[in-house]
């Protein structure tokens, strides 16, 4: 599936939720569930740290898809996480670096990715971008 | 007679509505809300007589003036400094501080020694570590027990006639400990160090007497005491502020400038280069009214209610953990629940309409020293209530009912 797609499916799954409450509780269930990242990569060379929450990725290519994974120590930011990867892991470098980030915001998270929140999500987003661009580059 | 209900009147921002719940608001340590007076204080000023002060001949710049030299009468009375001109209008804290790093850094040789306590803010930190950097002196740290107070014992063990300056905080952010600021002047008197106490989270609760306590250099924030940001003070002993050299060049700060050489303004003006927030220093004084007339032994009487019912009501969670429980604090609850990051919790509170902080609270040695990534921070204020605090502690149930 294209990013797009997915993204699409995404905003539609959040949509059936009533209040904050429920996508919240949505949220933490992603975030519990999601085994993200192996453990080797759970070191400060993989860190972004945020004033509030730690955020660990990693990138490798499978191919020509970009995979992802990721971890963080608050539950709400792994949950965000979460639908992140799913939204940009097993994708071509050259889709993810095309790919926009409006999604987050419709899906009424958007205050988790404001940098004031300083939880690390900011900087993974243009994180998981920069691997990208480097991967491609390498793909070139 | 302290009349709560009467008092929230005076706070606009109080009415509103945060993601559709009323706002509680308890971040109080972070920054202070602003009464109608002194929001009205700023309009004045701007709607009937905005000039630039000390250099106009006209009317409006005499007004401005005499407003802006009022408001460092009052801030000298309330502080009870011997004279106006020990008192510095600076942009805050951190300016002040910075001020008096920058000054010692001409003053200090390779080798002195400089102690700091281990619960500071950054702040109060960071311009002393760049200090040790560019002369060669040495950083001491008075380390803190379990229940977030300083060891004094240490303290004393720490002083020789190497050190040249302490830095402590009156009240620790994070954590609401009242240190014994009156033994810490003390103890570096007798060796002959100057001490500069940030007054910052101690401001909006205890009226500092800079005279008795006979401090060197004392710093206060105008946003923590019902102020505007961006405005705040520096008390500094006449003497320190003679021995101290500028700390910005520019306007208002010379006596006589050629190319060949310039002299320096008398106190205060030497340290206030430039065009000063004179709307600020204004309602900064307006703020200290306020406050007065509210009386701060109410206010400190009620505020320590407030912490007592909070902590007692939080520490029936199951699971919560405060950090900071020093016998002597203000009203600040810095906490976790066990398996939940602070974040987290944070996150739903905001949801509820319930502000609190949440992270290290720019003072990461003590998250360190706790090996926490941070805490949740709940500060409060004299218009807070207990009803507010009720809804506080059902949000952190609700919260936690949701993360585990």
């Amino acid at each position: 599936m294209k990013i797009k797609e997915i993204q699409e499916e995404i905003i539609d799954e959040f949509a059936m939720f009533e209040d904050w409450m429920q996508r919240y509780e949505y949220m933490i269930e992603l975030g519990k569930s999601l085994p993200l990242i192996d453990e080797q990569f759970k070191t400060d060379d993989y860190i972004i740290k945020g004033c509030q929450s730690k955020v660990w990725v990693h990138a490798k290519l499978d191919g020509n898809k970009l995979i992802f994974t990721a971890d963080s120590d608050a539950i709400i930011t792994k949950g965000i996480i979460a639908v992140l990867i799913r939204a940009f892991s097993n994708q071509t470098p050259q889709d993810i670096i095309d790919a926009d980030t409006a999604f987050i915001d419709e899906i009424g998270l958007k205050e988790h990715l404001s940098p004031t929140r300083a939880n690390g999500l900011v900087s993974m987003v243009k994180q998981i971008k920069l691997y990208a661009i480097a991967y491609q580059t390498q793909l070139n | 007679m302290f009349n709560v209900e009467k008092i929230r009147k005076d706070f606009p921002i109080l009415n509103r509505k945060v993601n559709g719940n009323p706002l509680v608001y308890f971040d109080n340590a972070a920054t202070s809300q602003t009464p109608l007076v002194v929001i009205n204080s700023i309009v004045d000023y701007y709607s009937n007589y905005n000039a630039n002060i000390h250099r106009g001949v006209h009317a409006l710049s005499q007004e401005a003036t005499d407003k802006y030299e009022q408001a460092r009468i009052k801030i000298q009375k309330h502080f009870n400094a011997a004279k106006a001109h020990e008192i510095i209008f600076t942009s805050g804290t951190t300016h002040a501080i910075n001020l008096v790093a920058n000054g010692f850094s001409s003053l200090l040789n390779k080798g002195d020694e400089v102690v700091v306590s281990a619960m500071e803010h950054h702040s109060n930190i960071v311009p002393w570590q760049m200090l040790c950097e560019r002369t060669g002196a040495i950083l001491k740290v008075i380390p803190i027990n379990q229940e977030g107070e300083l060891l004094i014992d240490i303290y004393q063990d720490l002083l020789s006639e190497k050190t040249k300056l302490v830095f402590c905080n009156h009240v620790s952010n994070a954590l609401g400990t009242i240190n014994p600021i009156e033994k810490i002047i003390s103890e570096a008197h007798q060796v002959g160090a100057a001490v500069l106490i940030d007054g910052a989270q101690a401001a909006p609760h205890i009226v500092a007497n800079v005279e008795e306590l006979d401090v060197d250099f004392y710093t206060v924030s105008a946003h923590k005491v019902c102020g505007p940001t961006g405005v705040g003070v520096l008390y500094g002993k006449e003497d320190w502020l003679n021995k101290l050299p500028p700390y910005q060049g520019g306007g208002e700060m010379i006596a006589e400038v050629t190319f060949e050489k310039t002299t320096y303004a008398e106190l205060p003006h030497k340290f206030e280069a430039g065009t000063p927030n004179i709307c600020g220093g204004i309602a900064f004084g307006t703020a200290l009214d306020y406050m007065n007339a509210i009386g701060f032994d109410a206010i400190a009487l009620y505020e320590n209610e407030l912490l007592r019912y909070a902590t007692k009501k939080l520490l029936e969670i199951d699971g919560l953990k405060i950090y900071g429980t020093a016998k002597h604090k203000t009203g600040v609850i810095s906490f976790n629940i066990e398996g939940l990051h602070p974040y987290d919790i944070g996150s739903i509170l905001d949801k509820l309409g319930i502000a609190v902080r949440t992270g290290h609270h720019c003072a990461q040695p003590i998250m360190d020293f706790y090996k926490i990534p941070g805490t949740v921070r709940a500060s409060f204020s004299f218009y807070n209530t207990k009803e507010e605090i009720d809804i506080l502690v059902q949000g952190v149930i609700r919260a936690k009912n949701m993360l585990q």
